[in-house]
């Protein structure tokens, strides 16, 4: 279909190029309803994959890109399934999230990101599955899963090792503090910073240039340039399934799904 | 090198500006979430917005307790 409105998102192919838009009011929180939507996608764009030249990823919520991992619906499942069980359900969680973002990694089309506002944890991880990111003046990037107890589970972790250096990883990681697109662009995560609201304006022109090279030599210039860090994937998937067990885990999600403070998103 | 006053003054114009508030009705000491009427993440707006303004990178764990706009202001201003 050349089209889709789900609840968390849409989609449109129009001249070639694949619009993902999210729209999960009112911060794109990553929740299973998501997930579920993101795998209709991905089912959808193998189809288009022949024809199609690029995709572009964004968001029509103002706050921004995502904010990440639905909290609420994680501590749910802890709730729910307990702390033992939770380690299992998460598993499998994870598994699906992490074929749906290996299937936009690998897409033989040419991807971008174009993100604005808050673009944390799993929103973040999204974003770092495309080829490119173009950022306006206003989108901040974190990965604040450690606040949690947690590691980012999307595969943030390995593809921002791809992406970047080893110092640079480590500072976001274990600081687990935010930053702004001149920073990203400095430290070479993102290609261009533009005017507040002209990332996807800039994402289009992008997929336009991208749209005149052949298409079976993009593929394989980019299945050249891009490894796709398996075996670290798989590991960061074990990693947050020993660490969710924890009881620190769910005094960290407790504390941010109980919050009435006006500050859950600050450190 | 600019004064902290100037950089207090810099910041109450432009939290007025991003978030569509009178600037005269917010004052050195007031606390930013209930004088704007923001919470964390617009919060970070407002840090994004001060960081392009001042070319100064402050990181976000510095905010921690830092309720009022003069506070805001030192921490940019040691940064400068």
């Amino acid at each position: 279909m050349d089209q889709f409105q789900g609840q968390t998102l849409s989609w449109e192919v129009k001249n070639g190029i694949i619009e993902l838009a999210l729209h999960r009011e009112p911060n794109n929180e990553i929740s299973s309803h998501t997930l579920g939507e993101l795998e209709t996608f991905t089912a959808e764009l193998k189809m288009h994959e022949p024809d199609a030249r690029a995709l572009i990823i964004h968001s029509t919520v103002k706050s921004g890109f995502s904010a990440g991992a639905d909290l609420r619906e994680l501590y749910g499942w802890i709730q729910e399934f307990g702390q033992v069980e939770v380690a299992n359900h998460a598993r499998e969680y994870l598994e699906r999230i992490h074929s749906v973002m290996n299937a936009i990694d690998v897409s033989p089309l040419t991807t971008i990101a174009a993100v604005h506002g808050v673009t944390f944890g799993g929103g973040f991880e999204l974003a770092l599955t495309c080829d490119l990111m173009i950022a306006d003046r206003m989108a901040r990037f974190c990965f604040p899963e450690l606040r949690l107890g947690l590691i980012p589970g999307y595969g943030g972790i390995p593809r921002l090792k791809r992406d970047l250096g080893n110092a640079v990883v480590r500072d976001l990681l274990l600081t687990g503090r935010s930053f702004n697109a001149t920073k990203a662009q400095q430290i070479g995560l993102v290609s261009q910073v533009v005017g507040e609201g002209e990332a996807l304006r800039a994402a289009r022109a992008t997929a336009a240039q991208i749209s005149k090279f052949d298409r079976t030599t993009s593929a394989a210039a980019k299945k050249f340039i891009k490894p796709i860090p398996h075996e670290e994937l798989r590991r960061e998937i074990d990693i947050f399934c020993e660490l969710i067990a924890r009881p620190a885990v769910q005094a960290g999600l407790k504390k941010f799904v109980e919050s009435t403070s006006a500050q859950p998103y600050l450190p | 090198m600019q004064t902290a006053e100037q950089t207090l003054d810099e910041i109450l114009t432009l939290a007025a500006q991003h978030f569509k508030v009178p600037r005269e009705k917010l004052s050195a000491d007031a606390d930013f979430f209930q004088a704007l009427g923001i919470d964390s993440l617009q919060t970070l707006d407002l840090l994004t917005k001060l960081e392009n303004h001042f070319h100064v990178e402050l990181p976000d764990y510095e905010l921690q307790g830092v309720t009022d706009f003069r506070t805001l202001a030192g921490k940019i201003q040691a940064r400068l």
